[in-house]
C-alpha cells in the first residue's frame, strides 16, 4: 500500500524478514483459482475431443448450460452455508419434497399453481429455518441434523403421494400451470426474439420440416439459467461487499470469536440454512415446470454434488473461506463434463469416477492454499 | 499527574462467584483508574479467568457489585460490557486467521453505506483506518487484505488491542497477552500496552509472569484460591515478594532453594 505510506510523511521501513510476495503466490490464495484453471482445462479438453459432436452449436451449448445452471443453483446455497461453517445434507431430499408439494397442491387439491409455488417456498424455507434452529440450539454438527432431515423429507416425499394418489409420480402440472402468472418465472424462456433473428440469418439451426419449420431449434434461454446467474451475482455481492457477508465469513471462521465482538452468529447461520432451502426450492420448481411432473426420487444425491461443486470452487469444508464465483465455476465444470462425456460418446458412469478424482484433487489443493494463507507450516 | 488523581473507571467490590458447589471467587475487590496498568497476577486456578469474565459480562457475580464510573452496573452479556467501554482481548479468541486484517478489525462494527435495504461495507474507509491505526501501534501492514493468519502472535494481539482502542474502550482487559509469545514479541506487546495507557485508558493486565507485570504495571493485585491476597503499588514490592505471594508462599521458598532462586 504505497499511497497509505506517503500520506504520513515518513515511509515506514519494511520488515526485512517479510519476503515480497510474487503475483503468482497472491493469485494462488484466491479461492476460485483452482476452479478457473479447471474450467479452462475442461473447455480445452472438450474442444479438442468433442468439437465435431455438436457440443458447441446452439443446442449443445443450451444442453450443457442448462445442466450447469441446475448445479449452480444448489451450489450457491451450499457455498454460502459452507462458508458460514455448516452443511446441509437434506438438499436433495428437499428438492424431491418441494416438487411433490407443488404437485399435490396444484394437481390433487387443484389450487392455482402460483399458490402451490408460494406455499411450497414458505414450507421449505421454514424447514430450512428448523434445520438451522436445531443446529445452533443443540450445538450438534449440522452433518447429523441435516442427515436426519435427508431421511425425514425423503420418507414424506414417498409416503404422501402414495397415500393420496397411490403413485409416486404425479403428472399434469403443465396443464395446471397453463395461463398461470408465476409458473413462467420458473419454467418459461426469455429472449425468444433474439433466437428468431439468429435463426433467420442462419447463425443457428432451424427446424427444416414439420409444424415448426423455419423456427429456431433453440427458441429462448430457460428461466433456470437466468435464476442461476442471478443467484450467483446476488450471493457474490452480498458475500464480498456487504456487512452481512463479513458476518458470514466470521460465523464460519470462528463462531466464538465472532460472538465476542457482537456478530449475531446464530441468526446468520439460520438465515444461511433458509437460503439453502430457498435455492433447493428454486431448483425443484424449475424442474417441475420443465417436466410437468413431480417424482418421489427427484434430487437424489444432489446434496453431495452441490458440496463437491463448492469444494472445487475453493471453499474450505471447515468454513470461513470460499467463493460463490468459484462454486459457480465448479458447477460449470460439472455440467460441461457430464454432458461432454455424453457428446464424446464416453460411458456415462465414468462421470462418477471423474467426480471422485476431481474432488480429491480439489481438497488437497485447498488444504495447501489454506496453509499459505494462515502461515501454518 | 498520576493515575491516582482520578476516580476508578471500574470498581469491583467483594465479588463472589459460585459454580454449583464450587466457590471460584470468594470476595475479590479490584479497581482500575484511567491511564494506569493494573496487573492481576495469580497461578493457574487462582480465579483470574473467572474474575475477568465477570468483569467483561460473561459471568454474573453471585454476590458483590460492579461500579462503572461510579454507577452500579449489571451486565447481561459481553455486548453490554463492550458498549459501556469494557473491551476484552482474549489470548486465543482474538482474531479469525482466514480473514483479512480489515475484516477482522471491523468485525461486528463494519462501516456501512446503505443502498436501499442492503448495507454495503465501506472498504475504502475500512482499509484506510485499519492501516492508520496499525501504524499508530507500530505495525506496518503489507496490505489491509493480508490474512491475519500471516501475522505473528504479537501482531495479532496488537490488531486486537488497536481495534479495542479505536472503538472507544475505556478499560482494556488483556488476558495473558504475552504467555504464548517470544521475547521480542512480548516486548512489542508490552510497548503497546504502555502506549495505550498513555492515552488515558485503564488497562487490566492478566499474567502469571512477574517480570512482564513489573515491566509495565502501576499496581499489582495477587489472586490466590479465589481471594485477593493484597494490592501493591509500583516500587513497594520486589519481584521475589510478588512471586512468593502468587505461589501462596511456603512451597516456592522450598523450591527456590533447590533451583537457586531462578524461578
Amino acid at each position: 500500500m504505497s499511497d497509505a505510506g506517503q500520506g504520513a510523511g515518513a515511509v515506514p521501513a519494511k520488515d526485512e524478514r517479510v519476503k515480497e510476495i510474487s503475483g503468482l503466490r497472491k493469485a494462488l490464495i484466491r479461492p476460485e483459482l483452482g476452479a478457473i484453471v479447471g474450467t479452462i482445462a475442461v473447455f480445452i479438453f472438450f474442444f479438442a475431443f468433442a468439437a465435431d459432436s455438436g457440443m458447441f452449436n446452439a443446442q449443445g451449448i443450451l444442453n450443457w448450460s442448462t445442466v450447469s445452471a441446475q448445479f449452480m443453483i444448489i451450489a450457491v446455497g451450499a457455498c454460502m452455508l459452507m462458508i458460514a461453517g455448516e452443511f446441509d445434507l437434506s438438499v436433495g431430499s428437499m428438492i424431491g419434497f418441494a416438487g411433490m408439494s407443488i404437485a399435490l397442491v396444484s394437481v390433487t387439491l387443484q389450487w392455482p399453481v402460483w399458490i402451490a409455488i408460494l406455499l411450497t417456498f414458505a414450507l421449505c424455507i421454514a424447514i430450512g429455518a428448523l434445520n438451522g434452529f436445531i443446529v445452533v440450539r443443540t450445538g450438534l454438527p449440522s452433518f447429523i441434523v441435516t442427515l436426519a432431515f435427508l431421511f425425514i423429507l425423503r420418507g414424506f416425499t414417498i409416503f404422501f403421494p402414495q397415500l393420496i394418489e397411490r403413485q409416486t409420480i404425479i403428472g399434469g402440472i403443465d396443464d395446471a400451470a397453463e395461463g398461470d402468472w408465476l409458473a413462467p418465472v420458473f419454467g418459461g424462456k426469455v429472449g425468444g426474439w433474439i433466437f428468431d433473428w439468429l435463426g433467420s440469418i442462419g447463425a443457428i439451426g432451424v427446424f427444416e420440416r414439420g409444424t415448426r419449420a423455419g423456427e429456431p431449434i433453440v427458441d429462448g434461454i430457460p428461466m433456470l439459467i437466468i435464476w442461476a446467474l442471478a443467484l450467483v451475482a446476488v450471493a457474490h455481492v452480498i458475500l464480498t461487499r456487504t456487512q452481512f457477508g463479513n458476518w458470514v465469513f466470521a460465523a464460519g471462521g470462528d463462531a466464538q470469536a465472532a460472538r465476542y465482538v457482537g456478530v449475531p452468529v446464530n441468526r446468520v447461520k439460520i438465515l444461511m440454512f433458509m437460503f439453502t432451502a430457498f435455492c433447493a426450492c428454486v431448483f425443484a420448481t424449475c424442474q417441475v415446470m420443465e417436466f410437468g411432473s413431480a417424482g418421489a426420487d427427484r434430487g437424489l444425491l444432489k446434496e453431495f454434488e452441490a458440496i463437491i461443486a463448492v469444494v472445487i470452487g475453493g471453499a474450505l469444508l471447515t468454513g470461513g473461506y470460499g467463493s460463490v464465483i468459484g462454486a459457480a465455476l465448479g458447477a460449470l465444470i460439472f455440467g460441461v463434463v457430464q454432458q461432454g462425456l455424453f457428446f464424446a460418446g464416453v460411458e456415462s458412469s465414468l462421470f462418477r469416477v471423474f467426480l471422485g478424482v476431481i474432488l480429491l484433487f480439489a481438497v488437497i489443493l485447498n488444504t495447501y492454499i489454506r496453509r499459505i494463507i494462515t502461515g501454518e507450516r | 499527574m498520576t493515575a491516582f488523581d482520578h476516580d476508578p473507571i471500574v470498581e469491583m467490590k467483594d465479588i463472589e462467584k459460585h459454580f454449583g458447589p464450587v466457590i471460584a471467587l470468594n470476595g475479590v475487590s479490584f479497581d482500575v483508574r484511567p491511564g494506569e496498568c493494573h496487573c492481576l497476577l495469580g497461578d493457574n486456578g487462582a480465579g483470574k479467568s473467572t474474575f475477568i469474565k465477570t468483569m467483561s459480562g460473561v459471568h454474573k457475580p453471585t454476590k458483590g457489585e460492579i461500579l462503572f464510573e461510579g454507577k452500579r452496573m449489571d451486565f447481561a452479556s459481553p455486548r453490554d460490557a463492550m458498549e459501556a467501554g469494557i473491551a476484552t482481548v482474549y489470548q486465543d479468541l482474538a482474531m479469525i486467521p482466514l480473514m483479512s486484517v480489515t475484516r477482522n478489525f471491523w468485525m461486528g462494527r463494519e462501516p456501512v453505506r446503505r443502498v436501499g435495504p442492503i448495507k454495503f461495507m465501506d472498504f475504502k474507509t475500512a482499509n484506510e483506518v485499519t492501516m492508520e491505526e496499525m501504524r499508530k501501534m507500530g505495525i506496518n501492514l503489507r496490505s489491509p487484505d493480508q490474512a491475519v493468519g500471516t501475522l505473528s502472535g504479537g501482531e495479532r494481539q496488537t490488531v486486537a488491542i488497536a481495534r479495542a482502542v479505536y472503538f472507544g474502550a475505556k478499560v482494556l482487559i488483556l488476558d495473558e497477552p504475552t504467555s504464548a509469545l517470544g521475547v521480542r514479541q512480548t516486548a512489542n506487546v508490552l510497548a503497546t500496552i504502555d502506549k495505550v495507557r498513555k492515552t488515558g485508558i485503564g488497562i487490566v493486565f492478566i499474567t502469571h509472569n512477574v517480570r512482564h507485570a513489573l515491566a509495565v504495571g502501576d499496581r499489582f493485585t495477587v489472586l490466590n484460591r479465589g481471594k485477593t491476597l493484597g494490592t501493591a503499588q509500583r516500587g513497594q514490592i520486589t519481584p521475589e515478594e510478588l512471586q512468593d505471594l502468587m505461589a501462596g508462599g511456603q512451597e516456592l521458598v522450598a523450591l527456590e532453594g533447590s533451583l537457586g532462586g531462578t524461578v
